[in-house]
């Protein structure tokens, strides 16, 4: 188990991670930009986006995914997302209301850019449930390794 | 009767969970049986909104192909999308709390765990 | 709408192994059965939204599960049921089997004819008003973005709760004092 943590799974997985895990999150991305023509949003995106990560730490191993995002850069991230989605509604209060769409009519419906503060508003919530998930997946994972000292 | 039969066949969806919730011993066991529980009410709300022979409620780029009067009720889809997001964190403090106790009592038996140890 | 029922049917079996089986590790997996199955039943019942973020979701739920059975002798043990337990639970069953009887028969709407009082303002709005094409995204993050916002809340909670249950740091400084 941890042999495993530390240096990853056989080399097949390693091939087979390396050429899918960038479009795993290249898909996430554009279920995230996409979200208010087509079907996706925030949520799901961001799941995606965790599961990319995840399937990078789970095939090699503790060191290359710590590398790239550590637990306390999780925390970071989730924080900032809900700080942004928080300011966007916080702008809204200067046009009369909570939650006012104020930049709606900027482009036609159906291209990316057009639906006003909607996609910034998904990419704010992909980063919180995103991060947040890794996050959760990093420290349940690290507490195998402390359970077991234990027993 | 027959109309209300996908109603009927959640419902024992339901009832599932709750059993495993109610008489299982193994802590693991209870909590597949909440998320069971959480499908089938996720999955009865998203039958609510259901219309016979209704369409997606995502407009076309070429206006006028999908009228809006076809389209399923929204409303009960947006509240599941945050509830499926919900349960799985929900899921996920739960799965922390069973292994800090099985960290603490060296069992997921639940009916062992009121015994005191050091 | 006969595949609406063959899947529901498989979602039964597979919930039924799952809280029956004696293997953990194969009532995890039942369990994904079940979740992918209500994914395809999501996408039957023209919810493309859900059906994608269910899918995704499912995965995640089994991967955290199997890492928190995996590599224990434990998963293979029974423990059994708890008889008084199972008592309230049949008891309970029946009351809720009467209970959803008594509200079929008293006019909810049949399968397939949603009411849509409220909700047909949507639908007819909310190209205009907000300007995206999807209208469940609409509804989520303008018409109803306080539900997002709470959800956010909730979310951030849970984070915090995990990271707190499963903190390193003062645990065993505690023990050390409670053994003085």
């Amino acid at each position: 188990m941890s042999k495993e943590r530390e240096r990853g799974m056989s080399v097949i997985v390693k091939t087979v991670t390396r050429l899918t895990v960038g479009l795993i999150l290249l898909y996430g991305v554009y279920v995230v930009l996409h979200g208010h023509i087509t079907p996706g949003g925030g949520f799901a995106g961001g799941v995606i986006i965790a599961l990319s990560f995840i399937n990078l730490d789970l095939a090699f191993g503790k060191r290359v995914s710590s590398g790239i995002l550590s637990k306390e850069g999780t925390g970071v991230i989730e924080a900032m997302g809900a700080l942004l989605f928080l300011a966007l509604a916080l702008i809204g209060m200067k046009y009369g209301i909570f939650f006012k769409n104020f930049m709606h009519p900027d482009g036609e419906p159906g291209e990316l850019v057009s639906a006003g503060i909607i996609p910034l508003e998904n990419i704010a919530i992909a980063l919180k449930v995103g991060a947040g998930l890794f996050g959760i997946f990093l420290t349940l994972i690290a507490a195998q390794k402390f359970e077991a000292e234990k027993k | 009767m027959n109309a209300y039969m996908p109603y009927v066949l959640c419902l024992v969806l339901f009832c599932i969970g709750i059993f495993a919730i109610l008489s299982k011993k193994n802590i693991i066991k209870i909590i597949l049986g909440i998320i069971i529980a959480e499908y089938a009410v996720n999955l009865f709300l998203v039958m609510v909104a259901y219309k016979a022979g209704g369409r997606a409620a995502i407009f076309s780029p070429n206006r006028g192909e999908i009228l809006p009067e076809v389209m399923v009720d929204p409303l009960p889809h947006a509240l599941v999308l945050t509830s499926i997001v919900i349960g799985l964190a929900t899921t996920a403090f739960m799965i922390a709390l069973a292994i800090r106790l099985y960290g603490k009592y060296g069992t997921f038996d639940i009916t062992r765990m009121r015994e005191l140890r050091g | 709408m006969i595949e609406l029922y063959v899947l529901l049917g498989l979602m039964i079996a597979g919930a039924v192994i799952a809280v029956e089986v004696k293997n953990l590790l194969s009532a995890v997996v039942a369990v994904g059965v079940v979740g992918l199955g209500l994914s395809v039943v999501f996408l039957l019942l023209k919810a493309p939204d859900v059906a994608l973020t269910q899918l995704v979701v499912e995965i995640a739920a089994v991967i955290l599960l199997i890492r928190a059975t995996l590599h224990r002798d434990i998963a293979s043990k029974f423990l059994g049921n708890r008889p008084f337990g199972a008592f309230v639970a049949f008891i309970f069953l029946v009351l809720t089997t009467y209970a959803g009887v008594l509200i079929f028969k008293s006019g909810m709407p049949p399968f397939g004819e949603p009411l849509m009082a409220v909700s047909r303002f949507y639908p007819l709005n909310a190209l205009e008003g907000t300007g995206a094409m999807n209208v469940v995204t609409s509804v989520i993050l303008d018409y109803r973005a306080y539900d997002t916002l709470g959800e956010a809340t909730v979310l951030f909670t849970a984070v915090v709760g995990v990271l707190t249950v499963m903190r390193k740091m003062g645990r065993k400084k505690d023990l050390q004092e409670n053994d003085e």
